[in-house]
């Protein structure tokens, strides 16, 4: 398939339902369109959708996978991202390899996006190390689980951007809760201030654990940006299309001198906040169930099955390859190994010092005492 | 708004004690809820603290008796809470804010050290500061780095803050509500292991005093001086060393600031050896503090054997339960130093 993704003149009289922010695919799967974002993806094939689709599919079946080990006593805590695919992979896969993240710990579709080994994914939450994979090597910081904190490396990265004269841009993603910790709202003064090529990148999934996103903000979130001298957009954050053309139009901005943009992406956390959640405490149904009608895979599916690109054969297969990454992920998990118990003194320092060294050694005599 | 306070005055002197058992959660939720009834001026902030009832399940159903108005679910933002818990101390409230983790009194740590802590001195004593934070400290719970810390030095360093580390139910009641009582700003490092044990906690609106040691266990051939966790540890441990002969005192100094040092250095020098428990990181720990002044006292002359300390080792808390575990003093390890001690000396 070559064609674009088209877009649809909204029906006469139909309106969107929430209108405050971009959407370019509506819950029932129809393309509507928008003069200013709709040019961000006009270059997106069926092909290239169905392929959006098919990670949203993997990314959703990584995390019930992960959830499941955890119930088995594989992990010891998994943050699940369902309800949220969209707003991940829509941002994720434009970015490029020289572009940076810097992510809390939900983002696990972002990472898969990046490329990150899956094992890698529950390396920590297994116990098996202190870090899940090497930054470097999939352009993605390991998660910061101190919320906001990251959106000072963001900062911080992307100055050092402007410093390298290269056009990389840093993203920070970060959730609802955080935009009330002084370091989010520091790192935008910051940003604003130094110019710097950084995404603020909001995934307003309506809850911070208990709390409903109303108590952290008399407004929404994306409002608060341009007082910062930030330019912001709200978008559908379960529409991985609209994601896709607010990132991109962010990524434009960033490359092109144009500094930072604060994207608010509204979703849904559909999960609990981890596995040792209970959200039903705390989480009205009625409206849970409302946010499932609006689900960022169905969407899709139905939008690509009414342009004939998603066939009854393909869904198939895609499913199958997601049961397969599920598989994959399952097996490298369970052979990750025990860390050596003289491991933990690794990494305290970038280079040895004398009295963690003693220690070290006194704990080295401690624990041959046990084999005599 | 004026509002009455009450609990600046002396507390009525309990009846004799009638206890029940209940947990050390339960326990200091018995607490707020007696504070709050008492004196309306007694509010809690923090996140989660509402509906959800704590992240670990202390504030529970509080809301439910007493309302949101006054059991209040905050941003996410520790400096926020923490300031604006200063600022409603300053005008005549007793807010005990409690942050989810004590990790994240970091974020809050302005409002801590250089605010809550310096304002009655820096005002001339004009205005107090009588709030309380409450905050989970301490390993052994699977979460790693940078949930796990025992940071108690940072705010004993701190000129100005009281701190205490409640060890049993009953004193994480009695302790919260004398800190509820005090004109100062109190830190309570509450253990995250410690709030599903239970203990007998005696009924109705007690105390335990800020600045007394407990002596849980008293024995002729060393003293084990333990705080937080570590207090059980020592006890249990102690069982252990007593099947094997050796009689062990257990000093639980309960408040960090101010230190009991009458009561330790009395029992140092009915038993000439000293063991040093604590969770924290071993370099300039609190129990530095407890050895320094063992070896500036006259009790120095009843030593028997050089002082001995059991830390955390130097590390950051790791994430894998084994390496945990391993890296904060554990009963086996109080068994073993107690009777290098006895034995050796
Ligand atoms: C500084 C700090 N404060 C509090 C917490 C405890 N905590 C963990 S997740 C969370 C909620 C964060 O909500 P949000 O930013 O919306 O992210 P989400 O979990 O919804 O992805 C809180 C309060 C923490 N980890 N760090
Ligand atoms: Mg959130």
């Amino acid at each position: 398939m070559s064609t674009t993704v088209p877009v649809k003149a909204p029906m006469s009289g139909a309106k969107k339902q929430t209108p405050e922010f971009v959407q370019l695919l509506d819950p029932d799967g129809k393309r509507l369109s928008d003069e200013l974002y709709d040019p961000w993806v006009s270059d997106v094939t069926g092909d290239q959708l169905a392929s959006l689709y098919e990670d949203l599919i993997i990314v959703r079946r990584i995390d019930t996978e992960a959830t499941a080990l955890q119930r088995q006593g594989e992990l010891g805590l998994w943050p699940p991202l369902l309800g949220q695919e969209a707003a991940q992979v829509g941002s994720a896969r434009t970015l490029r390899p020289d572009d940076f993240v810097f992510s809390s710990y939900r983002e696990n579709a972002v990472a898969y996006c990046r490329g990150v080994k899956l094992p890698d994914l529950v390396r920590v939450w297994r116990g098996t190390a202190a870090s899940g994979w090497d930054p470097f090597e999939i352009g993605m910081a390991t998660p910061a689980v101190i919320i906001g904190a990251q959106t000072l490396h963001a900062t911080g990265y992307a100055v050092g951007c402007t410093f390298d004269g290269v056009d990389s841009v840093s993203v920070a993603y970060f959730g609802d809760g955080a935009t009330s910790e002084g370091d989010v709202n520091e790192a935008m003064v910051f940003a604003a201030s130094f110019n710097a090529p950084v995404i603020f990148f909001c995934q307003n999934n309506q809850w911070a654990i208990s709390e409903p996103v109303g108590l952290q903000a008399q407004r929404p979130i994306a409002d608060r940006a341009p007082g910062f001298g930030i330019p912001s957009i709200r978008v559908d954050g379960n529409d991985v299309l609209a994601v896709m053309a607010a990132t991109r139009s962010a990524l434009d901005r960033a490359r092109t001198g144009g500094g930072p943009t604060f994207i608010e992406a509204v979703t849904y956390r559909r999960g609990p906040h981890t596995t040792s959640d209970d959200p039903s405490r705390y989480v009205d149904p009625v409206v849970a169930k409302e946010w499932e009608a609006k689900d960022p895979i169905a969407r899709v599916e139905a939008f690509l099955r009414s342009e004939g690109v998603l066939t009854d054969e393909l869904a198939a297969s895609i499913q199958a390859r997601a049961d397969e990454v599920a598989a994959e992920f399952r097996a490298g998990c369970l052979a990750l190994k025990n860390p050596e118990p003289l491991s933990v003194f690794d990494n305290v320092y970038a280079t040895e010092h004398s009295g963690l060294a003693r220690q070290r050694s006194q704990y080295t005599a401690y624990l041959e005492g046990f084999d005599k | 708004m004026t509002i009455e306070t009450t609990a600046a005055q002396p507390a009525a002197a309990p009846a004799p004690a009638e206890t029940v058992t209940m947990t050390y959660s339960e326990a200091i939720r018995d607490a707020m809820r007696i504070a709050m009834a008492k004196d309306p001026a007694v509010f809690i902030m923090g996140e989660d603290v509402g509906t959800y009832g704590g992240a670990f399940g202390v504030t529970g159903e509080l809301i439910n008796e007493i309302g949101p108005e006054r059991i209040r679910d905050t941003t996410i933002s520790e400096l926020g809470i923490m300031g604006a818990g200063v600022g409603a101390a300053m005008t005549g409230m007793r807010p005990i804010v409690e942050i989810q983790f004590s990790d994240f009194t970091a974020q809050a740590m302005d409002q801590i050290a250089n605010q809550a802590a310096k304002i009655h001195f820096m005002l001339g004593g004009a205005v107090s500061v009588p709030m309380v934070i409450r905050a989970p400290g301490g390993s052994g719970t699977g979460a790693a780095a940078q949930h796990s810390q025992s940071l108690e030095a940072w705010f004993v360093h701190i000129p100005g803050l009281k701190v205490v580390m409640p060890a049993t139910a009953d004193d994480a009641k009695g302790l919260l509500l004398s800190a509820i009582d005090d004109p100062n700003p109190v830190m309570v490092i509450e253990h995250k292991l410690l709030y599903k044990t239970s203990g007998e906690v005696r009924t109705g609106d007690i105390r335990t005093p800020l600045g007394v040691a407990a002596v849980p266990r008293e024995g002729k051939d060393l003293t084990i001086i333990a705080t937080g966790v570590e207090v059980s540890r020592a006890l249990e441990a102690a069982e252990i060393l007593a099947a094997d002969g050796i009689e062990a005192t257990v000093v639980d100094p309960r408040t960090l600031k101010p230190l009991d040092s009458d009561t330790i250095l009395r029992t140092v020098k009915a038993t000439g050896r000293v063991l040093l428990v604590q969770e924290a990181v071993r370099t300039l720990g609190f129990m530095s503090e407890v050895s320094a002044i063992i070896s500036e006292s006259d009790a120095f002359g009843y030593l028997r054997a050089p002082i001995k300390r059991l830390a955390g080792l130097d590390i950051p808390i790791p994430y894998a339960p084994k390496l945990e575990r391993a890296s904060v003093p554990q009963v086996e390890d109080i068994v073993a130093a107690a009777t290098d001690l006895v034995r050796k000396w």
